[in-house]
């Protein structure tokens, strides 16, 4: 009966690995056993399964219209991490998955798009940006507000830039902290807000990075008037099963893996500013 | 007692047919679970005849004890329950998820057929048909089920007890719920015990009951036992002490969030997870992988875990909730609200068994008592 | 830049939103506009605070010098301001200024603003208001940055 579970892993194989920055990988599984891997939809996760030695959650990071491949992004912080990010084409990896809920792409339709990302908090958002870029007509303007820690932490440096010269497309990247070869604007995420023309009315945002980071940029939407049910956060907690048995991933009455990762700001505001909620 | 549970057919066995049921049970391949002494205590446990049930045993519980007692007469369920409740059998506290093994780099999962025996659970009082139900939303009937436990949930008998002997720790009659079993029975037995007799009233909650109950040749019941079931269960329900009021808690548990009564109850609580591992709702688990030393096979494992351990939390960068407040404050807000959100009642069935298993002499009663400001801040007394 | 032109300018510039058109007057009668090439300084560490500017396009970064390394601690551009402690008495710059991209600003010299100021206290409030302003958006911001949220915490790093 366990071969039927939601807690069996499919042993997919790994495609290829390759090296975003100079700790964070992005791997491509693909079928292992000739199982199809699942679809999934952009803002949804995996648990990764590393042979006997741990199991995460993982944020798909390709593109939602790509079958039979799921990629994920992985920064090694620590043992499972490490491990993961030093597989080699051919190993296996387990994954579980996908679960949680998605970036609201379809009730967003006819709106501009505004998303903002921080840090590793670019993966589970790159396949909503991969399906806004093919649906282009079904979208008003894209915003990328992008912070990270420095220049040398970026992720997807070449589609950021690629991604700037699309019409309708603005792309600003910021870091923390500049070093003297960075060109580009040196300040917290929320110092870029100056630079866009924002129209509250008829913006939907995604907004994905560390917690801190993601209560500050709601505050600034707020101050700038969008209305907080446009606004979406993915948030992330402890998990073990990913299905809702485990218990660990609750916030208040939600479950980040089941209710989540994805939720309208208002179903978290009265959580998030909860200290050891 | 329901209008469905008052047209139920009753009759009456006498404690030679109680012997007989365990033999029909295990006829019909169950292994039977039953109350008995280990440990002394009075606890659940793989049994084989009447013989093992704690005839003339009872536990004495209060907060932080519990002591077996001699019985006056030899009631075989006059006893408070123990610490385990069905969710050790159903929801176990070790179970492997699979089996795996590895060559090249490239690694398969064993096939791992778990084969879930057949459990019939004798002596199930009213508040763990309840948190068994509880446990069926959580685990059977929510978006994903938990295959270990539908499998296992879907193979028990249960026959229950209507209970004639509650605890000074007890309040399920706060928490909708009573000694009389409502429903989620098989077989329901209501023990009738004094000088002259000693005699079980029976009916049937299932086909599969009435089919055992029918083979057990049942006697008809008389006016004089309806009356003695009657003042029995009467002073069953006479026996509350405990009682916790609901009305809005779910508000309260939520608004009270930063009420100093957490920093006071943190300051008796061990974090020893006690009242996590005897509560027979409480599903949260870990999971834990094992490997052997060529790195050829391995293992997956899932544990009970527990709200009240500093690592349950654990993100990136450390635990969400590092203060022993923060973590008993989780626990009950869970059990009290967000449970109510998650899965429309609440999470706790008033079986006391967090009161009498707490080493520190913690009584949730008091606790959310205190927070409605009903009650003077829990102190110490009488605490273990 | 004619005086018209300049005013339309500044009265555009975020810094001066709602300012009185009289004190917008007042300001465009004291700016001048200046250029400055790539990569070159508009103040060093250590001068004396000389001049107030309104950035009308290009980038500019602040930087402190160490040896063998540089720290960026912010980039500036359009639509912001810089030099904001010129406005306050005689100090030295903290940190230095070097276009990223070809700049153009408009100046203000910080001793005649301050003599503005003093001279017409309800001129000197609306221009202290919007630069307290600017220097809470910042001192804000540096906190963020502060938190280094991005920092990693695990227990090994490759």
């Amino acid at each position: 009966m366990t071969a039927a579970s939601v807690m069996t892993p499919l042993a997919a194989r790994v495609a290829r690995v390759d090296k975003e920055t100079h700790d964070t990988f992005t791997l491509a599984m693909e079928s292992g056993n000739g199982v199809d891997l699942p679809r999934f939809r952009p803002g949804q996760f995996s648990m990764l399964y590393l042979f006997g030695a741990g199991e995460l959650p993982i944020s798909i990071s390709g593109d939602p219209e790509k079958p039979g491949e799921l990629v994920y992004t992985v920064r090694s912080v620590g043992q499972v991490t490490y491990a993961l990010v030093t597989r080699k084409p051919g190993d296996s990896v387990g994954v579980r998955g996908p679960f949680g809920t998605q970036w609201p792409l379809a009730s967003a339709r006819g709106r501009d798009i505004l998303i903002v990302a921080g840090g590793i908090g670019l993966a589970p958002l790159r396949p909503a940006i991969y399906h806004i870029l093919r649906q282009r007509g079904d979208y008003g303007r894209l915003v990328l507000l992008y912070g990270a820690r420095g220049p040398r932490d970026l992720l997807y440096k070449k589609e950021l830039s690629a991604w700037s010269y699309l019409p309708d497309t603005q792309v600003l990247t910021t870091v923390d902290y500049g070093g003297v070869n960075w060109r580009g604007h040196v300040g917290v995420v929320t110092t870029l807000f100056r630079f866009i023309r924002l129209q509250p009315g008829q913006t939907t945002a995604f907004i994905c990075g560390p917690e801190l980071m993601m209560r500050y940029v709601v505050r600034e939407l707020e101050t700038r008037g969008m209305p907080a049910g446009h606004i979406h956060l993915s948030m992330e907690r402890n998990m073990k099963c990913a299905v809702g048995f485990c218990g660990h991933c609750q916030m208040g009455p939600h479950f980040i893996c089941k209710d989540g990762p994805i939720f309208p700001y208002p179903e978290m505001r009265p959580w998030l500013d909860r200290y050891e909620l | 007692m329901t209008a469905k549970a008052a047209m139920r057919k009753q009759f009456t066995l006498n404690p030679a047919a109680l012997e007989q049921l365990f033999s029909v049970l295990e006829s019909h391949d169950f292994q039977i679970v039953g109350p008995t002494i280990r440990n002394g205590t009075i606890q659940y446990d793989y049994i084989k005849g009447c013989k093992e049930l704690p005839s003339g045993w009872t536990s004495e519980q209060e907060r932080a004890s519990c002591r077996l007692k001699r019985r006056k007469d030899d009631a075989l369920f006059g006893y408070v329950p123990g610490a385990d409740s069905l969710k050790r059998f159903l929801h176990p506290p070790e179970l492997r998820l699979f089996r795996a093994e590895r060559e090249n780099g490239v690694f398969r999962i064993l096939d791992n057929p778990a084969p879930a025996p057949k459990l019939a659970f004798v002596g199930v009082r009213s508040c763990e048909l309840r948190a068994l139900s509880i446990l069926d939303r959580v685990l059977a009937e929510d978006r994903y089920p938990d295959a270990a436990y539908v499998a296992a949930r879907r193979r028990i008998f249960i026959v229950a007890v209507n209970c004639t002997e509650p605890a000074p720790t007890c309040f399920c009659t706060s928490m909708g719920g009573g000694p009389e079993a409502g429903g989620g029975f098989d077989l329901l037995l209501t023990e009738i015990v004094s000088d002259n007799q000693h005699v079980f009233v029976a009916e049937a909650g299932t086909s599969e009951g009435s089919g055992v109950l029918a083979v057990l040749n049942p006697g008809e019941v008389t006016k004089e036992i309806m009356a003695a079931l009657h003042e029995a269960m009467d002073r069953s329900k006479a026996a509350f002490k405990r009682e916790v009021a609901t009305e809005g808690l779910r508000e309260l548990l939520y608004e009270s969030f930063d009420h100093p009564q957490w920093d006071r109850v943190a300051a008796q609580c061990f974090l020893c997870a006690n009242c996590t591992m005897v509560c027979p709702t409480c599903f949260c688990v870990t999971v834990e992988d094992s490997t052997d030393v060529p790195v050829r096979r391995a293992e997956r494992w899932r544990k009970w875990d527990s709200c009240f351990t500093q690592n349950f939390s654990y993100i990136h960068g450390g635990s969400v909730r590092l203060s022993p407040k923060s973590r008993y404050r989780q626990w009950l807000t869970h059990k009290m609200a967000a449970w109510v959100d998650q899965f429309g009642t609440f999470g706790c069935v008033g079986c006391g068994r967090c009161i009498t298993w707490c080493p520190a002499g913690i009584d949730v009663t008091e606790q959310i008592a205190a927070l409605r400001g009903t009650a003077a801040p829990a102190a110490s007394d009488g605490a273990g | 830049m004619e005086t018209q032109t300049l005013v339309g300018t500044l009265a555009k510039h975020p810094f001066l939103v709602g300012m009185l058109p009289h004190h917008v007057d007042r300001l465009a009668s004291m700016a001048f506009e200046v250029k400055f090439k790539q990569d070159e300084f508009i103040f060093r560490e250590g001068d004396e605070s000389g001049f107030f500017y309104l950035l009308l396009s290009g980038k500019v970064a602040l930087e402190v010098q160490a040896p063998a390394r540089t720290f960026r601690i912010q980039v500036v551009g359009e639509g912001e301001e810089l030099g904001w402690s010129s406005l306050l008495s005689p100090a030295r710059k903290c940190f230095q200024a070097r276009c990223l991209e070809p700049v153009i600003a408009l100046a203000f010299d910080g001793v005649r603003l301050r003599g503005a100021c003093d001279a017409d206290s309800e001129f000197g409030y609306c221009l202290m208001k919007n630069v307290l302003g600017v220097v809470a958006e910042r001192l804000q911001a540096t906190r963020l940055q502060l938190l280094d949220v991005f920092k990693p915490v695990g227990s090994k790093m490759i």
